[in-house]
């Protein structure tokens, strides 16, 4: 089965090794992502005052490009997910909003796709169980930090993704995989998000407490599901460690790149150069690579 | 901080244009804190957002605009998901952003002619483009 696949602008970028792994590992579970054609940015925020309309346009014009070209939309960014599935919601249940949008874009779009994350592929569509049979390189002994962040869960009522305040599909989904998940307080918390470019302080310390809860409780690798918190967690370890002595780098994964391991695809394809702290050692140490 | 209540204050139109923003029913709520509480960025705000609150319910207008609370909310809605009174507080702290931001002299939060060198090509565009919603006119 194929799914149509928006990407984002930050998976051609910065977070390349994210688009790809998850490309890569979708062919070896039996299905395909379509990328969608001529896509634009979705905006990266669902606007919060509630007179902004500017701000639905980007976010409707893609699913609404999307309906001519099938049922579903998956996304990986955590944000892109958000943002989409936000606004769908609000197209399917707010007519004089999908009005007005409608107008001006010249469609006809109701909100009646299907936005899905592609963990929720995996849960869902493929199903854990079959995941754990294409197992080459189970990642036993791995203890791994599943960090969901909040734009795929909250607000819990529209994302409809998992518990608000205690979800498991993603420890469901590292458990699969052979992994131990690291259960720890900081898994919802928030990574400080576009913070990064207003109070970078701000932001340096969401990281810190949240690295620190992951390592206290054992976590030998924090898994991530967005490129922005990954930059927030990763990439800023640079400004953590600076700020605290005492501070010890961890990696930082993305969930697809630890499926490309466990299902052994070449390490030199995960684009291991695109995260900042090396997860190279502690692989090895583990023998999966 | 000192705050002094006056009639006038407390009559003024601003909660109601805080209100009519966030689409939030502000008198609602009763002060419990719980926003505060959970908030991962309050140990750098200045006010708690359920002061805040508390201000704009008064007619405090310049005292609430005045506090970096609003501009510190990094919209994670963990406020929103955990109020008792079901109060959409990250709403209510973009509207704040928004009065400020839509005022005729255009006062920007963030200048990117002040960005240090380098920091264009480190940072994701992701976290710029949500940045630039949230902090420019």
């Amino acid at each position: 089965m194929d799914y149509l696949y928006f990407p984002g602008c930050t998976l051609y970028t910065k977070a390349k090794n994210f688009d790809q792994t998850a490309r890569d590992c979708s062919l070896l579970l039996g299905f395909q992502l379509k990328e969608l054609p001529n896509w634009t940015c979705c905006g990266a925020t669902f606007p919060l005052a509630t007179d902004n309309i500017m701000a639905l346009l980007p976010p409707s014009r893609i699913l609404a490009r999307a309906r001519e070209e099938g049922t579903t939309l998956t996304t990986l960014c955590s944000v892109c997910f958000n943002v989409i599935k936000r606004t769908n919601r609000l197209i399917r249940n707010d007519g004089d909003k999908r009005d007005t949008i409608n107008n001006f874009m010249e469609t006809n779009y109701q909100g009646d796709l299907r936005v899905l994350h592609y963990l929720e592929i995996l849960k869902q569509d493929v199903g854990f169980p079959r995941i754990q049979e294409k197992m080459k390189k189970p990642l036993t002994g791995l203890k791994a930090a599943p960090y969901y962040g909040c734009m795929l869960l909250r607000p819990f009522e529209e994302m409809e993704f998992d518990d608000k305040e205690k979800p498991t599909l993603f420890e469901g989904f590292l458990e699969a995989m052979g992994a131990e998940a690291i259960d720890f307080p900081y898994k919802i918390e928030c990574c400080g998000s576009f913070q990064s470019v207003g109070s970078p302080e701000v932001a340096t310390e969401c990281g810190y407490k949240i690295l620190g809860s992951a390592v206290k409780n054992g976590a030998e690798v924090v898994v991530s599901t967005c490129p922005l918190c990954t930059f927030n967690i990763d990439h800023k370890q640079a400004d953590i460690k600076q700020k605290y002595l005492d501070f010890k780098p961890i990696p930082v994964l993305y969930f697809t790149q630890l499926l490309g391991i466990a299902m052994g695809l070449d390490y030199q394809t995960l684009g291991f150069g695109q995260n900042f702290v090396d997860p190279l050692p502690l692989l090895k140490g583990k023998g999966f690579i | 901080m000192k705050i002094e209540l006056t009639r006038e204050k407390v009559h003024n139109e601003f909660a109601k244009k805080v209100e009519l923003i966030s689409g939030q029913n502000l008198f609602a709520c009763y002060q419990c804190g719980n926003c505060t509480a959970g908030c991962p960025v309050a140990f750098a705000m200045e006010v708690g957002p359920h002061e805040v609150i508390r201000y704009t319910l008064l007619g405090l207008e310049e005292e609430a605009l005045a506090v970096n609370t609003f501009w510190l909310c990094a919209s994670c809605l963990q406020c929103t998901s955990r109020c008792p009174k079901g109060i959409d507080i990250a709403r209510v702290m973009d509207a704040l952003r928004m009065v400020i931001l839509r005022k005729k002299d255009r006062k920007d939060h963030i200048h990117v002619s002040e960005f240090q060198e380098g920091f264009l090509e480190k940072v994701p565009q992701i976290a710029f483009i949500s940045g630039f919603r949230k902090f420019l006119s």
